[in-house]
């Protein structure tokens, strides 16, 4: 009596009920493709966060105003100027919540890039935003979600590189030149087929010419990455935004290992400039892309721990099913045992072809499984790309047999311990 | 003699149950059957002669005496090896056929081949084999649900017989039979006694004795007749009345 022959009588023993055994695959099939779908959505959903989080530029920190509204302080006036960590519109009056509240100014950016006070810090790239800007070209136009006016040192610490053309350059700064580097959205709704680079368009009326086309990023969550627009600091504060406080700064540290060693000597550095003393609040705030990433990263996997959980329920629920199945077809074919018996089946032979069945139904339910998980990770579940885990892959297959084996062992031992005698009687 | 006697049931006894409720099944049943010998036990029903074909097919343990198949003492044997003597020594025909249902006639003759661990292609040939000896060549393939109840016994027998068990042990073989397929297995048995094989037939019809070379009578329990109808190594008693 050979592994081969009980696999052979086992498999004689599921086709005999196709139906009953199909029903049993099932439920070992949606529990194994609940695990594994499940956390490949979790998996997905993590992956996609982690990279728009580093899309905002590797080992940088973004440190912005926490004062609400924020057209106090250089009193441009005239501007649209809005933070983008702040809510509310710029440029009416100061309305902050603490009076003495500073806003950041290119001056805090300059202090920033002394190596002498902040030595972890690689560049500053002071930053102003306008939102919603209209740019025409030749009758064409398109409304840019966001206009930044930075430093070229931006191109790198926020992570977005040209892909076309060039970027602009100190020069530029000093002269503040009209020239801006667009994003690939803009280009397509403004330019189509033609070569964007050189050509001279209005954002708000206001001529810029064009020197570079950036890299296509991609969609972050709902905002578009490519519709954008980035052009020397001293240019946008002229013509768009006005020469108001900072809506943020992008401080690149000079490694991932110093980043946090940025961020604290950011902190000195500004609570110094803003007289923050003791246990004042602080009137800015950094946002520190590894701390977020690690956050974001936790709070994720919880999420996908829970996920696999409940699908992890669902596989156990599958293997009662297996256990209930065989336990029925061991009192069905009793007889048959009494019969295998009397004709001298060993022990062994019955408890093999009872563990086979059950482990044989878990086994191709999990195979199922997996291939519908596969299949299932291949479409967009709420919006979200599943990326299969691999190890999860076998682990749900490695569950599935563990669960064939250990629910169908029951059973199986029922069956074997059956004495021939009354066994025949069974009717 | 030097071959041991296939049977060798010493003063054997079975008790159901406890104390004032026990039920004495056997009450000291002694019986010898040697090599050949074509016996028939008969009795009413509650005579214990159930009890008695269960403890011949070591489907159950005597509550005492002693019991030897083919020499060996199976009173000592523990369940795996009950399991091989079952298989090796002893051939079992039931009344209600006992076929595996959804398997062909042929996998159900090979089923006591694969627990006796032979090969594939041997197994094959010895079943075919099996079936020629009881006719049914063109019904290898048929599901025992496809056959009638007559064709099932002779599989059932083919099956009995594919070990070359020492002894064929058949609990009422005619019971669940009309009178053509009852002759067809008889004479079978008759066939088979002839060529030497061991029978021990358990019946409560006389038909079916009388085909016996030996008639041994059971009644509460305990052996009150013990006829001989022809020789042991003699031909069965009514061979010529039925034609293969």
């Amino acid at each position: 009596m050979n592994t081969l022959e009980v696999l052979r009588f086992a498999v004689r023993g599921l086709t005999a009920n196709k139906m009953r055994s199909t029903l049993t695959t099932l439920g070992i099939l949606i529990g194994v493709a609940a695990v594994i779908l499940l956390v490949a959505v979790g998996e997905g959903a993590s992956r996609q966060i982690q990279g728009d989080i580093q899309r905002l530029g590797a080992n940088s920190l973004t440190v912005s105003s926490t004062t609400s509204g924020g057209g106090g302080g250089g009193g441009g006036g005239g501007g649209f100027a809005r933070l983008l960590g702040g809510g509310g519109n710029g440029g009416q009056q100061n309305s902050g919540p603490r009076t003495q509240a500073k806003d950041l100014t290119v001056d805090d950016a300059r202090a920033l890039a002394d190596k002498a006070n902040a030595p972890s810090v690689r560049s500053v790239s002071p930053v102003v935003t306008a939102q919603s800007q209209t740019v025409t070209y030749e009758g064409a136009s398109h409304a840019i979600q966001q206009v930044v006016g930075s430093y070229p040192s931006y191109f790198e610490a926020s992570n977005k590189p040209v892909a076309q053309g060039t970027y602009f350059f100190n020069d530029d700064i000093l002269a503040a030149r009209k020239v801006i580097v667009i994003g690939q959205t803009v280009a397509e709704n403004l330019f189509g087929e033609v070569n964007p680079v050189g050509k001279q368009i209005n954002v708000t009326g206001v001529p810029f010419t064009v020197v570079g086309v950036l890299k296509e990023s991609g969609s972050s969550g709902f905002q578009d990455g490519d519709d954008l627009a980035i052009a020397p600091l001293p240019a946008v504060q002229q013509s768009l935004t006005g020469f108001g406080p900072l809506g943020q700064i992008v401080v690149q540290a000079t490694s991932a290992d110093t980043v946090n060693a940025a961020q604290d000597e950011v902190t000195q550095v500004l609570n110094q400039r803003h007289g923050i003393t003791g246990t004042a609040a602080a009137d800015f705030r950094i946002l520190n892309q590894a701390t977020l990433q690690e956050t974001v990263g936790s709070a994720i996997g919880t999420f996908t721990v829970l996920l696999g959980a409940v699908a992890a329920i669902s596989l156990l629920v599958g293997g009662i099913g297996i256990t209930n199945i065989m336990l029925v077809t061991v009192t069905e074919r009793t007889r048959e045992i009494g019969i295998r018996k009397a004709i001298g089946a060993p022990r062994s032979a019955i408890l093999g072809q009872f563990l086979a069945e059950a482990t044989i139904l878990s086994l191709f339910g999990g195979l199922l499984g997996v291939t519908i998980a596969v299949i299932g990770a291949q479409f967009t579940i709420a919006g979200i790309t599943p990326s299969v885990v691999p190890s999860s892959v076998a682990l749900a297959l490695g569950v599935s047999v563990a669960i064939g084996l250990f629910f169908g062992s029951y059973p199986a031992n029922r069956a074997a311990k059956l004495r021939p005698i009354e066994a025949l009687r069974f009717e | 003699m030097n071959t041991p006697l296939v049977l060798d049931v010493q003063d054997v006894r079975k008790i159901y149950g406890e104390g004032e409720t026990a039920v004495h099944a056997l009450r000291g049943v002694t019986l010898a059957v040697e090599p050949g010998d074509y016996v028939a036990i008969m009795g009413a029903s509650g005579s214990g002669k159930s009890t008695l074909m269960n403890i011949i097919g070591c489907l159950d343990v005597p509550s005492s005496g002693a019991y030897r198949l083919d020499g060996t003492d199976v009173g000592v044997l523990d369940e795996t090896r009950l399991a091989v003597v079952r298989n090796r020594k002893i051939g079992f025909v039931f009344q209600s056929f006992n076929l595996i249902p959804r398997m062909s006639a042929l996998v159900n003759v090979e089923l006591p081949l694969a627990y006796g661990g032979v090969k594939a292609a041997e197994r094959r040939k010895r079943a075919l084999a099996a079936l020629d000896r009881v006719g049914l060549s063109d019904r290898v393939h048929h599901q025992p649900n496809e056959l009638s109840g007559g064709q099932q016994q002779r599989v059932a027998i083919a099956r009995s017989l594919v070990n070359a068990p020492t002894l064929l042990l058949a609990d009422e073989p005619t019971g669940a039979l009309d009178s053509t397929s009852t002759r067809d297995v008889l004479s079978i048995f008759d066939q088979l006694s002839l060529d030497g094989r061991t029978i021990v037939v358990i019946t409560h019809e006389s038909d079916v004795a009388a085909h016996a070379k030996r008639v041994v009578r059971l009644m509460d329990g305990q052996i009150i007749a013990d006829i001989r109808q022809s020789a042991v190594l003699g031909p069965p008693p009514r061979l010529e009345e039925v034609s293969m």
